[in-house]
């Protein structure tokens, strides 16, 4: 039989606020254990939760972001379960009026299709603490450092077929809170992570089967992979005759498989209601178009204005606005070097291939944009030809200095001189007769030997273009 | 709507309550009170009525994103039960 695959994701994503929702506690990450929980944090008694301005004016921005619905009303409410990650006995989030509604982003898939996702909503809650449960005298150890860190937690429809667009889509959400600056995004530090609810169905079926949810995935490798367990557990489980259990799952990244968690720990109700606490929140129209005039310019649109502006190709403007910080890098490069072709294929190629190698991301490249304008600017120039560039490249990458410094101080200058060039070339053609005679019987794949015996002579200073056209004149005289 | 003994010791569970077997009847009657009084409200129309989260008209103030929290650790630690590098401890908790 046929299966279809049906996928909805919860992303987690940590918003980039100085301070707590609900306290004026730090949020920094790698701080000393509960050096940031303050009282409201730990629970205490007598204290009250006040909401974080910003928090709220970045959720507008990410609904603004997908195009969704905000509400002009939202409610916090409590989710009451006892975890000791969480003193207070529950845990403020949203149910009935979240501060986001329905929106949609558009993903893109490998064959070049695009889809359009649906985002059911979004909330704002609040992050749990940390239990380690290393040996502390058979007792666990609490850190409510991120207690309290403002969460939004973005929630779409099952509208996604396989792992790929799973993680497409991720991507994108990932990408989208990147550029708005609202997450770091950060998915080692679990500033971005998802659940995925998955099931699959007989194709052409239109009800859904029955799902498992998988908690807790923190890498987009990780997801597509524990999704692709996932689905041939459920096939494999069906195709024999089984059925699917609803349980909630945990992936095991050593083991690339999922497991159920203990059936005590999803037994819950978690008996939600409006948190006395905290009023309703009001979000004024006026307030929400003052943050739309200041929205940046977000990936779609980028990618589209760097197709017109630059004349980059669809897949080329589709790397390059991945991220901000990319993004930004070409458009430096592009507009110093005044050459956006030959920019985007060096951070492409050349410079991607160095980040991949080191694990970088592009703001920890030690070659700045300032110092890759200046390269391209010597290709351009004809003062080094492309291979060399790459020499060079490599040697900004080891913090020799910038292209002028390393071209001047290791002589990589081209030879351009027409006289030395000149007898170089009678040189090797006195010195080759077999591959004259070659040449002048037709073989005019020879003239390729003839350029490599000079680009060996000159260490690769030689103008290739140059080159190509002293040896056909000397060749048919 | 009536609750049954299972069903009391199932919510005194989710809340931690720890009661008497002998209480147990008796819970089990008011919280069937409780529910059945709620059962007479949904016999109210209130189409045209938004539900109320709250019951004051105001709504909700915002703080500035700015820290004002300084480090209390010691202060806390000093009226928890136990605590080790920094961590509070607590009874096992089962991954």
């Amino acid at each position: 039989m046929e299966w279809e695959t049906v996928i909805g994701l919860e992303i987690h994503t940590q918003l980039a606020t100085k301070s707590k929702i609900f306290s004026g506690a730090p949020t920094a990450y790698g701080a000393a254990p509960n050096t940031q929980a303050c009282a409201v944090d730990l629970g205490l008694p007598g204290v009250l939760p006040v909401l974080n301005h910003e928090a709220v004016n970045m959720a507008i921005k990410f609904g603004l972001a997908i195009d969704a619905e905000i509400s002009p009303i939202s409610v916090f409410a409590r989710k009451n379960y006892f975890y000791p990650d969480l003193p207070k006995g529950y845990q403020i989030s949203q149910y009935e009026l979240p501060i986001i509604g329905r929106g949609a982003v558009i993903i893109e898939l490998q064959d070049g299709s695009s889809k359009t996702i649906g985002v059911t909503r979004a909330h704002l809650e609040e992050d749990a603490g940390k239990s380690l449960h290393e040996d502390f005298h058979g007792m666990t150890g609490i850190d409510l450092n991120r207690a309290g860190t403002p969460l939004l937690e973005i929630v779409s429809e099952p509208d996604m077929r396989s792992a790929k667009e799973a993680v497409a889509y991720m991507r994108k959400i990932h990408s989208i809170v990147r550029y708005l600056e609202i997450s770091d995004g950060n998915m080692q530090e679990g500033s971005f992570r998802c659940d995925a609810n998955i099931s699959v169905r007989p194709k052409g079926q239109k009800e859904f089967g029955t799902r498992a949810e998988l908690k807790n995935i923190n890498s987009f490798r990780f997801v597509e992979r524990a999704i692709d367990y996932e689905v041939e557990r459920q096939i494999d489980i069906l195709e024999s005759g089984g059925e699917v259990v609803q349980e909630t799952r945990l992936y095991d990244a050593n083991k690339g498989e999922t497991r159920p968690m203990r059936s005590k720990e999803e037994a819950m109700d978690y008996r939600y209601f409006p948190d006395p606490d905290l009023l309703p929140v009001e979000i004024k129209p006026e307030v929400i178009e003052g943050i739309r005039k200041l929205m940046p310019e977000l990936p779609d649109t980028k990618k589209e204005r760097f197709i017109k502006e630059y004349k980059l190709g669809h897949e080329d403007a589709a790397f390059l606005t991945a991220s901000r910080d990319m993004a930004d890098y070409f458009e430096a490069v592009a507009t110093q070097s005044a050459e956006p072709k030959l920019s985007a294929n060096w951070i492409m190629g050349e410079l991607s291939g160095f980040l991949n190698k080191e694990n970088r991301e592009i703001n920890q490249s030690p070659v700045s944009a300032e110092m890759l304008a200046g390269l391209i600017q010597r290709i351009k120039d004809n003062t080094i030809s492309g291979k060399i560039a790459k020499d060079v490249f490599e040697a900004m990458w080891n913090g020799e200095g910038d292209a002028d410094a390393i071209i001047e101080s290791k002589g990589l200058k081209q030879i351009t001189d027409s006289g030395a060039l000149e007898s170089l070339v009678d040189e090797v053609i006195t010195n080759n007769p077999k591959q004259v005679e070659q040449f002048k019987a037709g073989k005019d794949k020879v003239l390729g030997f003839f350029v490599g015996q000079i680009m060996k002579a000159t260490q690769g200073k030689a103008n290739p273009a140059q080159v190509n056209e002293l040896l056909r004149k000397k060749l048919s005289e | 709507m009536s609750l049954d003994k299972n069903d009391v010791e199932r919510i005194a569970h989710l809340a931690r309550l720890q009661i008497d077997e002998a209480d147990k009847p008796e819970y089990a009657t008011n919280l069937s009170n409780i529910l059945d009084f709620v059962e007479q409200l949904g016999t109210v129309d209130t189409e045209n009525v938004d539900p109320m989260a709250h019951p004051s008209d105001a709504t909700q103030r915002l703080r500035e994103d700015v820290v004002t929290e300084t480090n209390q650790r010691e202060r806390f630690q000093k009226i928890a039960p136990q605590v080790e590098n920094g961590l509070y401890l607590v009874p096992k908790v089962i991954e």
